[in-house]
């Protein structure tokens, strides 16, 4: 199974025609997601070129593209200037999952963005995200399809690489993945991850979950207090970020520990306190999973 | 990136706040000609971007022009928490009736900016929060109507009984909410808000910080940064588009993405090891951006091992390999450089590198442990 979008998915790209935007449409026309429309303001009713010959329509506007292809989700790859502009569009046009890559955009910017999302009914998710990937069946985003391959373990993570890094073993170990989701390193994501837990709690082809965190925030503890209470299936954590120093930004706009609050130990401790065994490096993470697992 | 106190009360004034006047100065004989206009009873305030100033004596009150002249001496060249002292701002003494707390910044959880006041001033708000959470009181904007009067006047009632003091309150938090938005700023504080023996409601001190990623579209506050302020290698580090942090240890980590870089700092530590930083390339990272790494992590003497750990995903790990390479024939790298790439066209990379008499391993953590047995 999968969570938040499947095969069925109907995929506009807004920024299609940028640099990043075409690149990754390629890639993900090239997994099999379905790509049915982009949108770059001002080049309306030119065709993009996927690969294998397929040619998406593009269209000026996000609510053009809902209406003449049925778009259901949007991937956005456009510069940090106009990202959260991009959001809203999509809010706006009632798309209900939209999933933001870029890095970079004002916290301010993405405050009145998220807003408007919630009144609209729109799923964010990011930005700063690498996206999801559901092995076998759709990937909106950047993930690699190649370190992959379909199973029963349901993955989130704040971090992109540090993802790829914990799903290369999993799917090397024979783990297979419902999906794997980025939900981003900024401190205003839309979707959190209990957003995820719960979509994954409901998804009978889930069996173990893995969390990776890392420093800044309080979205770990608040996730480890909810499996603890809720969740029937087993969570491996990792948390990235023990050895970095209070106050500064660990690359990500999210990750920072702020006076004493945010530290990789507080949220060690609150997943061990709710059942979740914590891996003390990434390639121990598989171990753990297919331990839980019975495997 | 954070302001200057100085800087920030600009800010403050320029959206008319009522603000203590103060003018910043490098020297000391200065120092004494500004305390002369206010007849020497003025503080005199260290400009450095550290919390706890006044502990570490940064914060000195005179009497006379000649104890300014002194006081702005010893600060003056002194070193608060690592950071050298350049810049003191002298203001005129302000007989206290009462100090407030004010600030406003963004709450990850409500996703809202939030303001905060507090009847307790003058003293670390985070030991208020954890002693005595209920004298803090916070109120969640919505970004899309931005601070209402009534709200700011409702906050203002927290702190001021007096209905002109309320009022005048009322005004300062609207302003600070004004400066926090307009400048797009992450945190703007107010620490304490004053009340003085004539009843007049007056900032006397000001912090703010930025967000970073507003600065591309605000040059005239992107100017404000202090070069002075920053570590030579992180400011090299930001002008070249990476993200770096330096540390004590001596393995230099250089690594493409935020999560994976600090998993490899924890790794090294893990493995017995020290990281002398932390490093992230970036997603689509060309061979120059590789080359400035290199360079800036050479630069630290303390380095021993220089340890590359890449997955490639948008980035691709022959980019990586042409940068090491070009790198060493850029600049003399005395540190032996460690390898461990794995991912989008691994294996080109794995020939420009053995071209160049580079080997690479696909193992992390095998590849983390040969690094902390070469620092030793």
């Amino acid at each position: 199974m999968s969570i938040f979008v499947d095969e069925k998915t109907r995929v506009v790209v807004q920024g299609i025609t940028g640099r990043d935007g075409s690149f990754h449409t390629r890639q993900m026309m090239a997994y099999g997601t379905r790509v049915v429309a982009g949108v770059t303001p001002g080049k309306g009713g030119r065709a993009f070129e996927g690969p294998g010959g397929a040619v998406v329509p593009v269209f000026d506007t996000v609510a053009e593209a809902v209406a003449r292809t049925g778009a259901d989700a949007s991937v956005v790859y456009v510069p940090p200037a106009f990202a959260a502009s991009a959001i809203m569009e999509a809010a706006d046009a009632r798309i209900p999952f939209v999933v933001c890559v870029t890095e970079g955009i004002p916290v301010l910017d993405m405050t009145r963005a998220h807003a408007l999302a919630r009144d609209r009914g729109s799923r964010v998710l990011g930005p700063n995200c690498p996206g999801i990937i559901c092995p076998g069946k759709t990937t909106l985003g950047i993930i690699p399809g190649r370190i992959v391959a379909p199973g029963p373990v349901g993955l989130i993570s704040r971090s992109g690489t540090l993802t790829y890094e914990a799903v290369h073993h999993l799917t090397r170990a024979g783990l297979g993945q419902t999906a794997c989701v980025g939900i981003g390193g900024d401190p205003l994501i839309g979707t959190s991850f209990v957003d995820c837990l719960e979509a994954f709690a409901a998804d009978p082809g889930t069996e173990a979950v893995v969390m990776i965190g890392e420093i800044g925030g309080t979205a770990e503890q608040k996730a480890a207090a909810w499996a603890g209470e809720n969740l029937d299936i087993p969570v491996v954590g990792f948390i990235a970020g023990r050895t970095a120093p209070p106050g500064k930004r660990m690359g990500h706009a999210g990750a920072i520990i702020s006076g004493s609050a945010g530290t990789a130990e507080e949220k060690t401790r609150a997943f061990e306190e709710n059942g979740i065994r914590v891996a003390l490096r990434p390639s121990e993470i598989s171990a753990l999973v297919a331990d839980a697992l019975g495997r | 990136m954070n302001l200057h106190e100085y800087q920030a009360k600009e800010l403050f004034r320029a959206a008319g706040m009522a603000v203590n006047p103060g003018e910043v100065a490098g020297d000391a004989r200065a120092v004494r000609r500004i305390a002369e206009r206010w007849d020497g009873k003025v503080v005199v305030k260290a400009q450095v971007h550290s919390g706890g100033r006044g502990k570490a004596g940064g914060v000195r009150l005179a009497r006379t022009a000649g104890e300014a002249e002194s006081s702005a001496e010893a600060i003056l060249g002194m070193e608060i928490n690592g950071l050298a002292v350049e810049r003191v701002l002298v203001s005129p003494l302000e007989e206290i009736a009462s100090e407030a707390y004010a600030g406003v910044l963004v709450d990850r959880d409500s996703q809202c900016p939030v303001l905060m006041v507090s009847a307790e001033g003058g003293v670390d708000i985070e030991e208020v929060a954890r002693d005595n959470p209920d004298a803090i009181h916070r109120l969640h904007v919505d970004p899309r109507y931005g601070l209402m009067p009534h709200q700011a006047f409702g906050l203002a009632g927290k702190l001021f009984r007096d209905p002109a003091q309320r009022r005048q309150g009322a005004r300062i938090i609207a302003q600070l909410y004004q400066v926090f938005v307009e400048n797009g700023a992450s945190m703007a504080e107010i620490n304490p808000l004053i009340a003085t023996a004539a009843g007049e409601v007056l900032a006397i001190d000001a912090k703010v910080s930025l967000d970073d990623n507003e600065l591309f579209r605000r040059p005239a506050l992107a100017a404000l940064r202090d070069p002075g302020s920053e570590d030579e290698a992180e400011r090299k580090a930001r002008e070249k588009g990476l993200s770096f942090v330096r540390l004590e240890g001596n393995v230099g980590c250089c690594v493409n993405g935020a999560g994976l870089a600090m998993a490899t700092m924890d790794l090294v530590k893990h493995c017995g090891g020290e990281p002398a930083n932390f490093l992230d390339i970036g997603g689509s990272s060309n061979p120059d951006k590789v080359v400035a790494a290199l360079e800036i992590i050479t630069a630290d003497p303390a380095v021993r091992v220089i340890l590359f750990n890449i997955f490639g995903g948008i980035t691709r790990c022959d980019d990586v390999a042409r940068g090491i390479v070009e790198a060493t024939r850029r600049i003399e790298i005395e540190a032996p450089i460690v390898i461990r790439l794995t991912g989008t066209n691994e294996r080109l990379a794995r020939e420009i590198l053995a071209d160049a008499g580079f080997a690479a391993g696909t193992s992390m953590d095998e590849v983390v442990q040969e690094a902390v047995r070469l620092a030793g």
